[in-house]
């Protein structure tokens, strides 16, 4: 196979290398040069374009200002993603027990429910709250319709945002934690419910640390993707909350300050994929997704 | 007594499943009812159901132009994705080698990565090299995001796979490429299908890359946002629906193909 069709005469490559070659490459000139551009630019004069002839730390020490409030865009951000995934555990939980150990047969179809919204555009279905939402929507008309005065002004608060975050991100949660849940053997649940443990010493001494791979990996999926959220915030939550994601596309659209942008988007990725790394390292990949 | 307890267990991750699967279908539904009623604003109960949306979103010019970029881009973005995720996949789950859990963390960074800062990121890039953003730096975009995704899944696959298998088939005399034709690609075959099926569907789904990267080509998940924000027209849940029915009837084609295939293969297993 690879090992066929790159076996060119030169320096011999191992065979893993040269069969990553390909995904190698596209991320190098796809992944890691853009973000390079993008500490370039942080480091620009702002407001200018002139990236890798000048140097300066003037964007990042305006972000650090005490009289700038960009910061309330960051604790935002950060609190809403903590927020989402505390409340996608106790959601999700539930859901991937019962799809390792209830629904059986049906198992397959329930997780096609769950893997098809991802394959619709987030911007639609958050679309779709709003029309359920918005006066003489599907809520309000409903409520109307039986009497009652009209349904609750829920739309465009920080509630409905960080709603919109754990509608858009449980698949996330969700799947990560089914594969963790899965790498429970079920011989070590019986040999220690024949040993006679009850079912709380077994879920908190056996079955949550051998699922907790899968659920670190939910959790880090969904943190890092609800802290670079922007149209939940947008669509639903009407601007009520200024995500940092919001902030650096204002930076990079309305304002034109590239340079102050960049240095945003900085921080941001220095955080996430400061988090995503640290966890990483501690996961065996291999074990989780070949269940070996 | 603790078949009871289980039993009501069982029935409450059910009944909880359930509501969760209703809620997260709700709002897709609603759009839905949106598209379908009659005039140009939306109020529930619906009064008059029709399809002038529909017909007019089907007729537009302006909308024909987006189905064409955005099945053009996921086309594109499906064929080559699977090409380089095929070879990821053996890289990353198949081949014992010395950087493997680097290029592991690697490849999973892209995913866990906030989408709308990836794409102003190589809006960035792209403006240094000098390339102007069109559908081309679109596919380029998707790309990024999509082969890591659709190479999990192959490797998944992989994981399951036997090396013997393929050492046999050599050790009868068989040359690589025939190793490969008749030993690995069946065996992956599961796995591949799958990723190609999701490469087509998160293209075609994908809002903030093409946001950033596609310049002043559209696509239908970009012009459902510039129309949303603009203000109401029952072309957006209209245009919503047609595009959400698309993907529900391609996964649905898919799994039918995919339930076939294993099908066949059972049998010529059988008959030896």
């Amino acid at each position: 196979m690879a090992d066929a069709s790159l076996s060119a005469p030169g320096p011999k490559l191992s065979p893993g290398l040269r069969a990553s070659l390909p995904v190698l490459l596209l991320l190098i000139a796809g992944f890691l040069a853009p973000l390079l551009t993008v500490a370039a630019y942080a480091f620009a004069t702002p407001k200018s374009f002139e990236v890798f002839r000048s140097f300066t730390l003037e964007n990042l020490s305006a972000i650090f200002d005490p009289n700038n409030t960009v910061w309330t865009s960051f604790v935002w951000s950060l609190a809403l993603a903590f927020a989402c995934v505390a409340i996608l555990l106790v959601i999700c939980y539930p859901i991937a027990f019962g799809l390792n150990k209830v629904f059986g047969k049906w198992s397959g179809l329930v997780s096609v429910l769950f893997v098809f919204p991802l394959f619709v555009s987030e911007n639609v279905r958050l679309y779709g709250w709003v029309l359920f939402f918005i006066k003489n929507g599907v809520l309000d008309g409903a409520l109307k319709w039986f009497g009652f005065s009209g349904g609750p002004e829920l739309l465009y608060t920080p509630g409905i945002t960080l709603f919109g975050m754990v509608y858009v991100y449980l698949p996330f949660m969700l799947f990560p934690m089914t594969l963790g849940i899965a790498m429970i053997p079920k011989d070590l649940v019986d040999a220690a419910s024949d040993l006679g443990a009850g079912r709380l010493m077994i879920w908190r001494e056996i079955e949550l640390p051998l699922a907790m791979p899968g659920i670190l990996i939910g959790a880090l999926l969904t943190f890092v993707l609800a802290a670079g959220a922007v149209a939940e915030a947008k669509i639903l939550g009407g601007q009520s909350v200024i995500t940092i994601t919001q902030d650096i596309e204002v930076a990079f659209t309305y304002a034109q300050n590239w340079p102050m942008g960049s240095a945003l988007a900085l921080i941001l990725v220095l955080i996430v994929s400061g988090l995503a790394l640290s966890a990483m390292a501690r996961l065996d990949l291999d074990k989780i997704l070949g269940k070996r | 007594m603790q078949t009871v307890g289980r039993t009501r267990t069982h029935f409450l991750i059910r009944a909880w499943t359930t509501f969760v699967v209703l809620a997260i279908y709700l709002p897709i539904a609603c759009g839905a009812l949106a598209g379908l009623s009659k005039g140009r604003y939306f109020a529930f109960p619906v009064k008059v159901f029709s399809t002038e949306w529909w017909g007019k979103t089907w007729d537009s010019f302006e909308i024909q132009v987006l189905v064409q970029n955005s099945v053009l881009i996921a086309l594109i973005v499906t064929v080559l994705s699977v090409l380089f995720a095929f070879f990821g996949a053996l890289a990353f789950a198949r081949y014992p080698w010395k950087g493997r859990r680097a290029f592991q963390r690697l490849l999973l960074l892209p995913i866990f990565f906030p989408q709308p800062v990836l794409g102003l990121a190589l809006l960035l890039w792209f403006n240094a090299l000098g390339i102007s953003p069109s559908w081309k730096t679109a596919v380029v975009a998707h790309l990024v995001w999509i082969v890591p995704v659709v190479t999990l899944v192959i490797a998944i696959q992989v994981f399951s796979f036997d090396p013997v298998l393929e050492e046999a088939a050599s050790d009868l005399g068989a040359s690589r490429l025939f190793t490969l034709r008749t030993v690995t690609l069946p065996i992956l075959w599961p796995g591949i299908w799958s990723g190609a099926l999701f490469a087509f569907l998160l293209s075609w789904g994908n809002f903030p890359l093409s946001l950033y990267t596609a310049g002043a080509d559209s696509t239908i998940p970009k012009w459902l946002y510039s129309k949303m924000v603009a203000g109401y027209t029952p072309m957006v849940p209209a245009l919503g629906t047609m595009s959400t029915l698309t993907a529900a009837a391609l996964l649905l084609g898919g799994g039918l193909i995919r339930v076939l295939l294993r099908r066949r293969a059972d049998l010529r297993a059988r008959e030896g």
